[in-house]
């Protein structure tokens, strides 16, 4: 693809060499295209591969094998030109944690070779951006989570790069920390920055990213708009709450759909399936539990929730056919 | 990329310096720290055992080396600092010169170990302690000094980045004291049992010891020994910098 900021083919990678603890590697033949200007979600789960592949388009870390390229330069045979045109913010914050705000990002424009003159002005720029101007002589270990990730992020674009990394960059954030991130990073795509996001938040993923790639065990399992993996999951869904949890399994045998993709939770007394036929579903189910005297508390069409896909792309949902 | 390696050497130096800005207080106990050393076994514990005339005469080049070698201790903590708080990796994905994360690592050790030989040396004068040798012996030993700490300096890079952890540090950190006083800094090998006495005569911080001791013509100091001060430091370079060197480029295995 001409127009693609990140290009990711057949990439693999396995930890460890003569040390390798079990062998199993990391990324297992990994394709990913980013298109620019976009944001891209990686979905997965711990040791899915998401921070190994962070860390190789980041020329972090070599590959074992594939073509990788970022910004339409190679990650191994051109890293310098890729670090010019990047900025990572990792899982872990990458600053200097006895300096101040300010003195942080002047060191990394300084080491960017902006100047001395020309680094202090964006650092001053910077903090004002990230509303952390107040704070930019305090050392960074007195920062709070959220104040400590927009720092952060401010390193990460002291050259307005092309292409951003942003691995996890919510984990660990109070739910206030959270929104000020996804803040940041909307603005940001509307300069025209691409940005790779990797998160284990599936509702980041839908909030944030116009494609997501589910990726487990070093591989995208499922690639596309949070739309168009919902639709893959088997399109709508019903839900049935019902007032008394004693009827859960008679109600399953009721709702006409095949037994063995009704998912049951009995702590909440729901009955979720996949429909294909809206309203008709809805009136015979409506109809079938007034027919048995089954009381329904709450019966909802709704569009699968991401978490569904999730757990559907990833692996067996436990949830299925428990009370069945 | 190499046009800037002078450059953003001198930029991460700048970086150490601004953090002891913000550490005042740990760059004073840093500094204060070897001058106890030197006052408690000068007055408090030393006889100075095996020692013929003055004992701290016989001690004040014993601490300078002694110092020189503690210093592995601060590298290794900071480096293992970077390494764990994720800084290093902002830094591997600049456009930096490659080097200039340990360049400047090693610019600011050395220049804080030139600062603590000062502040040792004016405190052994304030304390009578006078050089016998002339200027060029006493040059020529602060030289000797300052080659063996950065023969330090570059295994506790190799270490550092080797253990990569903050409890290895520890370790290291406890170990570097029984290495440190299985060396005549404190008292004549002739006065400890055989067997003792060769094992402190071949470490080499007992060399760089023997040596400045020589060339500031205190007692304990025997001519000749400066090559091995020389060689000693040397060697050790020889096999840590290029180790130290090719575990940071390793970082990205």
């Amino acid at each position: 693809m001409a127009d693609a900021a990140i290009t990711v083919e057949e990439a693999r990678k396995t930890y460890g060499g003569s040390g390798a603890k079990n062998g199993r590697p990391a990324l297992d033949g990994l394709d990913l295209t980013v298109a620019r200007g976009t944001v891209h979600a990686v979905l997965g789960p711990n040791g899915a591969g998401k921070t190994t592949l962070v860390r190789i388009l980041a020329t972090l870390l070599r590959p074992d094998a594939g073509r990788i390229e970022v910004a339409g330069h190679d990650v191994v045979r051109e890293a310098y030109a890729v670090r010019l045109r990047i900025g990572l913010l990792g899982q872990h914050a990458a600053l200097d944690e006895e300096l101040g705000g300010r003195q942080n990002l002047e060191l990394f424009g300084r080491l960017h070779h902006l100047g001395a003159r020309r680094a202090r002005a964006r650092a001053d720029e910077l903090l004002e951006r990230f509303e952390l101007s107040a704070t930019g002589r305090k050392p960074v270990k007195q920062y709070s989570g959220g104040m400590r990730r927009r720092l952060d992020l401010a390193a990460s674009l002291i050259t307005e790069p092309e292409v951003l990394f942003l691995d996890e960059p919510t984990t660990g954030l109070d739910p206030r920390g959270r929104a000020e991130v996804w803040g940041s990073v909307r603005s940001l795509v509307g300069g025209g920055t691409t940005v790779l996001l990797t998160t284990q938040y599936l509702e980041e993923a839908d909030q944030l990213a116009d494609r997501i790639s589910v990726v487990d065990a070093g591989r995208v399992i499922a690639d596309g708009t949070a739309d168009e993996l919902k639709a893959a999951t088997g399109g709508d869904r019903i839900d049935v709450v019902l007032r008394d949890a004693g009827h859960l399994g008679a109600a399953v045998a009721l709702l006409p759909v095949p037994q063995d993709v009704v998912t049951v939770d009995t702590d909440r007394r729901l009955l979720s399936a996949p429909v294909t036929d809206r309203m008709a579903t809805l009136a015979g189910v409506v109809r079938a539990l007034e027919d048995a005297g089954i009381e329904a508390e709450d019966i909802a069409l709704r569009r699968p929730t991401l978490d569904e896909v999730f757990l559907h792309l990833t692996g067996p949902d436990d949830r299925v056919k428990e009370a069945a | 990329m190499t046009t800037y390696a002078l450059t953003d050497s001198w930029t991460m130096t700048r970086r150490e310096l601004a953090r002891w800005g913000r550490q005042p207080v740990t760059v004073v106990v840093n500094l204060v720290f070897p001058v106890m050393l030197l006052l408690m076994f000068g007055y408090l514990v030393g006889g100075g055992r095996g020692v013929s005339g003055e004992y701290l005469d016989f001690l004040v080049p014993g601490m300078l080396a002694l110092t020189m070698a503690f210093g592995l201790e601060g590298t290794m903590v900071a480096v293992t600092q970077d390494l764990t708080k994720g800084v290093i990796d902002r830094f591997r994905s600049m456009p930096m010169a490659n080097g200039a994360v340990l360049v400047g690592r090693s610019a600011a050790d050395m220049l804080q170990s030139a600062l603590g030989l000062a502040v040792l040396l004016a405190v052994a004068a304030a304390l009578g302690w006078r050089v016998n040798g002339g200027p060029a012996g006493f040059l020529g030993a602060v030289g000797l000094l300052l080659l063996f700490r950065f023969a330090m300096l570059w295994i506790g890079i190799h270490l550092a980045l080797v253990a990569g952890k903050p409890e290895l540090v520890q370790a290291v950190q406890i170990l570097v004291w029984p290495v440190g006083f299985l060396s005549n800094a404190f008292a004549a090998p002739g006065s400890m049992p055989d067997w003792l006495g060769t094992v402190v005569q071949w470490n080499p911080l007992s060399q760089t010891a023997t040596a400045v001791r020589d060339l500031f013509g205190s007692p304990g100091g025997e001519p000749g020994h400066v090559w091995a001060a020389v060689v000693w430091p040397l060697a050790l370079l020889a096999v840590f910098f290029p180790l130290a060197v090719r575990r940071f480029a390793r970082l990205s295995r």
